[in-house]
């Protein structure tokens, strides 16, 4: 089972954080800081594999993201690692080339997605269709009311009120007010776009 | 409360938004989680399956206890009911999985148990894949329960296995079908023996074949991601192989494949190879596999750039040594050790350390390494690893010379490690006499030697070689006048440090005040240690923390597989076993952590100063008020089922730990002298809390009462907790026997009360007086008593290779003399005894001949071993050989010398005065001692009628030092 995942940036900031164990915010907080110390001093040669504490810390890097999760000892790295792998490619899938931004201002995109493709620490489904599909019919039922946000979320913007990137919080815990909610990205059936993430990330 | 108001609305966004703000307000606010459980409740039970969703992804988002005592009811029947939506099926199976995992005593099992099995055969992949995680886990608990699933998972396995890449769609990951499915399934095969209905199995056999004739194949697409999905397949194919440990064939397969990954290119690959290679190690049939990899191993530690893959490759070396190249790994890795990464460096001590003990040939050697150890990595050398040298040196006499001028040898180095200058100050001190008619190494150079060093030192090594200063005096009469002109000092008399200063002027007036033979006895050399296990090994299990990887594993799978490589592992314990009797444990519980060093080892030796002085008396006139118990045979319990065993460990040893669980632990010491014996029993409370009620008895089964005089004193009914209290007892053989003392302990632990009976390790052998005796007389007396009742003839079957000196050493542990050039075939072992019992004494002559061919071949037959006795009758001891021979035997020739047996205080070898505090004792408290001490025994008259060699256990024993 797969204790928690997180996904920060070179310059070690957090972009998003998912755990299936209950943890203390301290606890949290010292174990994010801990683990992405040992993640960023590694070179880019080395292995994607590592003991810490007493789990085992699956990452990968793709274009300026690291991409962690810490899974127990009697769990298989390699398909944790083609696990991140399938998740980066459901983000660009969705997104359309994935960019660090996308995950910045639509985390709660990435934090849905995630959802349907992992829940409790297991896999849900490996089927990039069903998980599309279920994110999809959400997005649909959203655009119910689309209506009347869209207005107001262009008003906020203009006024400049959206926060700057670094004290963006990040997790389940940042509820942002939903006139903010970017709706339904882009219609259904859009083409697979150059894959940004995918195409410079990994080795 | 706007949350919850939310929740219950029937827009989507609403209720999204609702969920997520639950998912952040889970403080256990119990109104407000009323509400919320309601509105989930309602979500549950409506027909839209986005809103079951939502629901249950929150469930297990928050995953509370209050969630689980909600609806830990519901979510089965919505994961089983025929009319689910597959998207609702599966977020109900992991959400149940969830709750599982958060509070397992909330999920009742129940009817739908059988029909979660038959979602292995579901047609939706999603669906399969959310129900074997499931499954997975809830079989840990239940394996009963959920047998049926095997044969599915193998079918389900077998069709994945075998499909095309293209048959399953979405499910096909870069040409690999299902990747996850299949990891998950083979991960549930491991919840289970290998299966037995046969048809199943040669299926199962066949997928793994499969997918390990696949990773042959060239490969279908360049990317990473498709090697890397079937290498994870086939990981996890080796992984569930190793756990059957039952295919030869395909542990061989397996340990090739890994074999070719160790030069794969991919950093990753190589990892993963070094780790399982690390569990396919202890397979006993895959061990020779992986030993020829060795080089390719050796390789990897020395160019491998990334940290983490060299650990593995020490770690992989630490696996598969075995006797045979201990050698090789041991200086590779302590060539590695100079250049190693200072995190992993302590680590790479404690295996060298480990390696090094355990299959240590010559002593020499051990010595050697560990010495080389001390130099290259002293910061490193944990206390535990410089201990345990000291103590195996203690104990084993045949090193003792070479180490001290080995140590002696290091110190002269112009700079050496401050753990260097310890075990040398130990050595030197304890063994110096052995070096000292070397010139270059006379008494006073040893000790300006130390001495010089002795300013740059902490505090605790000053202490320990003041210590060694004292004993000095006592084997070098010569250096007394330096000695003590450098205690005198001021620097020493007047020393900051309360415990230098303790020291020195204790030592000083023990060293002028006492005449020469109390100086003598007081600091007479250590005795060996008590056999416990090896704290480095405990030490390297704490390291690795609890759920450790597979190294620890290792440690403890490991003597199965060194027993067939010709190792000679003792059979009752191996050093790698947690502890010699912590699987006996009596409760039957989990082992106890690998730390409690029980009470501080020092402590515990000074406590057993102090009651020793008193248990002395009545060895010398017991007087007759000395309540002594000999209860008669009351309302006892059977032994324990592992009585037995714990007594056959005792056949041919005197000492050691009798018994051990969680509680208490039962030492033993004991000395015998003709038809008398005394024998120390420790009980050491291991917990923290008091025993009350404590009450050791002996009781004699049968017509022992006639046979056997068995003396105890009454011990203090309470027991502190991380105390240990002392009993003696005194034997007397009165006539021959057969059956063992039982001994009775009972006490009340936390109200509870606790009863335990086990067998005294007091066997006739132990009355065994060893008699010498010339070729021919012996073979004269030998033909002479061949009557058929004064034979005992026993023949079996050696289990292991047998080696002449391990043999000796358990015939001479057995009692008799061993009579060298007596036999006319060099290959066979005689002896001669006499028993001595009060009524009688009994002469006894003893052969054993080795048959190298039988042991070889397998096949019938094997080493007899006759006993000739001088008794008419002897019917007690054919008896004894009968009942005990196969037990005994099969011990007798295996078990290594002592040490491996062993192991030891974990704490400091010195129980000195470290735990005297000084305002609870006078400052003079060691005269005071010995003035008790000479009262008891007036003087080295007693101690030459006792002799040298058993002086160990008497009470005068010297642990001052």
């Amino acid at each position: 089972m797969m204790r928690f995942m997180l996904l920060f940036s070179r310059q070690g900031k957090l972009r998003l954080q998912k755990w299936y164990l209950a943890t203390s915010d301290k606890e949290r907080k010292k174990m994010v800081r801990e683990l992405m110390q040992v993640v960023l001093a590694r070179k880019p040669k080395m292995c994607s594999f590592l003991e810490w504490r007493d789990l085992k810390v699956v990452y990968k890097r793709y274009a300026s993201l690291y991409f962690c999760c810490a899974i127990e000892g009697q769990d298989n790295e390699l398909i944790t690692l083609e696990l991140i792998h399938r998740y980066v490619e459901l983000l660009d899938k969705y997104f359309g080339s994935v960019c660090e931004l996308d995950i910045i201002f639509n985390f709660e995109k990435a934090y849905f997605i995630l959802d349907e493709f992992l829940m409790g620490g297991d896999v849900q489904d490996t089927s990039k269709k069903s998980v599309l599909k279920a994110i999809e019919q959400a997005d649909l039922l959203q655009e119910v009311r689309a209506g009347t946000l869209r207005g107001r979320r262009k008003r906020t913007k203009a006024k400049g009120t959206l926060p700057a990137l670094d004290t963006l919080p990040a997790g389940p815990s940042c509820p942002f007010p939903p006139s903010l909610w970017r709706l339904a990205p882009k219609a259904p059936g859009w083409p697979a776009g150059p894959q940004a993430l995918t195409a410079r990330g990994g080795r | 409360m706007e949350a919850v108001n939310l929740l219950s609305s029937n827009k989507y966004t609403e209720k999204q938004i609702g969920y997520l703000f639950i998912s952040v307000l889970v403080n256990s606010n119990s109104e407000l989680i009323r509400l919320i459980n309601n509105a989930i409740k309602n979500d549950l039970a409506s027909r839209n399956p986005t809103f079951m969703c939502l629901a249950l992804h929150c469930i297990a988002n928050v995953g509370s206890r209050e969630m689980g005592e909600a609806f830990a009811a519901d979510i089965p029947r919505i994961l089983v009911a025929g009319d689910s939506m597959d998207s609702v099926k599966q977020s109900a199976a992991l959400c149940l999985l969830r709750l599982y995992k958060a509070s397992p005593d909330l999920v009742p099992m129940g009817e739908w148990t059988a029909r979660v099995v038959h979602l292995l055969n579901d047609q939706h992949m999603g669906v399969v894949t959310a129900a074997v995680s499931l499954i997975t886990c809830l079989c840990k608990k239940n394996p009963d329960d959920f047998k049926t699933c095997i044969s599915l998972a193998v079918s389900r396995l077998s069709r994945i296995v075998s499909s095309a890449s293209t048959d399953l769609q979405d499910y096909t990951y870069y040409f690999v079908p299902a990747p996850w499915l299949s990891v998950k399934l083979l991960r549930l095969l491991q919840c289970y023996p290998p299966p037995e209905d046969a048809a199943v199995k040669g299926r199962l056999v066949e997928c793994l074949e499969t997918v390990l004739n696949k990773a042959q194949e060239p490969p279908k697409s360049k990317k990473v991601q498709h090697s890397n999905a079937k290498n994870a397949i086939l990981f996890e194919t080796i992984s569930l192989i190793i756990h059957y440990d039952s295919e030869p064939n395909l542990l061989v397969r397996a340990c090739n494949q890994l074999g070719q990954f160790l030069q794969h290119r991919e950093t990753n690959l190589r990892y993963l190879a070094l780790e399982s290679m690390c569990t396919l190690a202890s397979s006993e049939f895959s061990h020779e596999a992986v030993k020829t990899h060795i080089d390719t191993v050796i390789n990897a530690l020395k160019t491998e750039r990334d940290v983490s893959v060299r650990q593995r490759a020490a770690d992989l070396l630490y696996a598969m040594c075995d006797r045979s190249n201990a050698k090789q790994i041991v200086s590779e890795m302590l060539r590695y050790l100079e250049t190693a990464d200072y995190a992993i460096r302590e680590e790479i001590v404690l295996k060298v350390a480990i390696l090094a003990e355990k299959y240590a040939v010559d002593y020499s050697w051990y010595v050697d390494t560990i010495l080389n150890l001390i130099r290259i990595a002293g910061d490193y050398v944990s206390e535990e690893v410089w201990y345990r040298v000291l103590q195996i040196v203690t104990n084993r006499d045949d090193v003792q010379g070479y180490a001290a001028k080995t140590v002696f040898e290091a110190l002269q180095a112009p700079a050496c490690h401050e753990n260097m200058v310890k075990v040398g100050g130990y050595i030197l001190g304890e063994f110096g006499n052995l070096i000292a008619g070397d010139p270059r190494s006379s008494p006073p150079v040893q000790f300006s030697l130390l001495h010089s060093k002795f300013h740059l030192c902490s505090v605790a090594t000053r202490a320990l070689l003041l210590s060694t200063y004292i004993k000095f005096i006592n084997l070098f009469p010569e250096t007394k006048a330096t000695i003590q002109g450098v205690l005198r000092a001021g620097s020493q008399l007047r020393n900051a440090d309360v415990e230098l200063q303790q020291r020195a002027v204790e030592y000083l007036t023990l060293s002028s005040v006492a005449s020469t033979d109390v100086l003598a006895t007081v600091l007479e050399e250590m005795p060996p240690f008590p056999e416990r296990e090896s704290s480095i090994l405990a030490k390297l299990k704490r390291k690795k923390g609890p759920g450790a990887g597979s190294a620890l594993d290792d440690g403890r799978r490991e003597p199965s597989s060194h027993d067939i490589n010709g190792g000679v592992e003792p059979t009752p314990s191996t050093v790698s076993t947690p502890s010699p009797s912590a699987d006996l444990l009596g409760l039957r519980a989990a082992p106890p952590p690998a730390a409690p060093p029980a009470p501080s080892g020092a402590g515990n030796l000074l406590v057993d100063v102090f009651s020793d002085g008193p248990a002395a008396q009545p060895s010398l006139g017991p007087t007759p008020e000395e309540a002594f118990l000999s209860p008669g045979p009351e309302d006892i319990g059977p032994p324990i089922p592992e009585a037995d065993e714990l007594l056959n460990k005792f056949v041919c040893r005197n000492n050691g730990v009798l018994f051990e669980n969680q509680l208490l632990q039962i030492g033993v010491k004991s000395e015998f002298r003709q038809n008398l014996g005394r024998m120390y029993l420790f009980y050491g409370n291991k917990t923290s809390v008091q025993f009350q009620n404590f009450s050791p008895t002996v009781v004699h089964p049968g017509d022992l009462q006639t046979q056997l005089a068995v003396q105890t004193k009454r011990v203090a009914s309470q027991v502190d907790g991380g105390a240990q209290v002392q009993q003696v007892l005194n034997i007397e053989c009165l006539r021959d026997f057969l059956t063992p003392p039982l001994l009775s302990v009972r006490f009340r632990y936390g109200g509870a009360p606790q009863s335990l009976t086990l067998k005294l390790p007091v066997t006739i052998n132990k009355f065994f007086q060893p008699t010498e005796m010339a070729a021919q007389d012996f073979f004269q007396r030998w033909k002479q008593l061949s009557l058929p009742q004064q034979e005992a003839q026993k023949i079996f079957k050696a289990n292991h290779p047998m080696d002449a000196e391990v043999t000796k050493a358990k015939l001479l542990g057995f009692g008799s003399a061993l009579l060298d050039n007596v036999d006319p075939n060099p290959e066979n072992f005689v002896g001669a005894g006499i028993i001595q019992t009060k009524a009688l004494q009994v002469g006894c002559l003893l052969r054993l001949e080795p048959n190298a061919q039988a042991q070889v071949s397998g096949a019938l037959g094997g080493s007899p071993l006759r006993v000739h006795s001088l008794h008419p009758a002897p019917s007690c001891l054919t008896m004894f050989f009968q009942s005990h021979a196969s037990a005994l035997w099969p011990c007798l020739l295996p078990l290594l010398p002592p040490f491996c047996l062993s192991i030891l205080w974990s704490s400091s070898p010195f129980p000195s005065l470290t735990f005297i505090s000084p305002c609870s004792f006078h400052p003079l408290w060691p005269l005071f001692y010995l003035s008790s001490f000479t009262s008891v025994f007036p003087g080295p008259s007693h101690r030459g009628e006792r002799g040298q060699g058993s002086g160990n256990v008497l009470p005068s024993q010297p642990t001052l030092l």
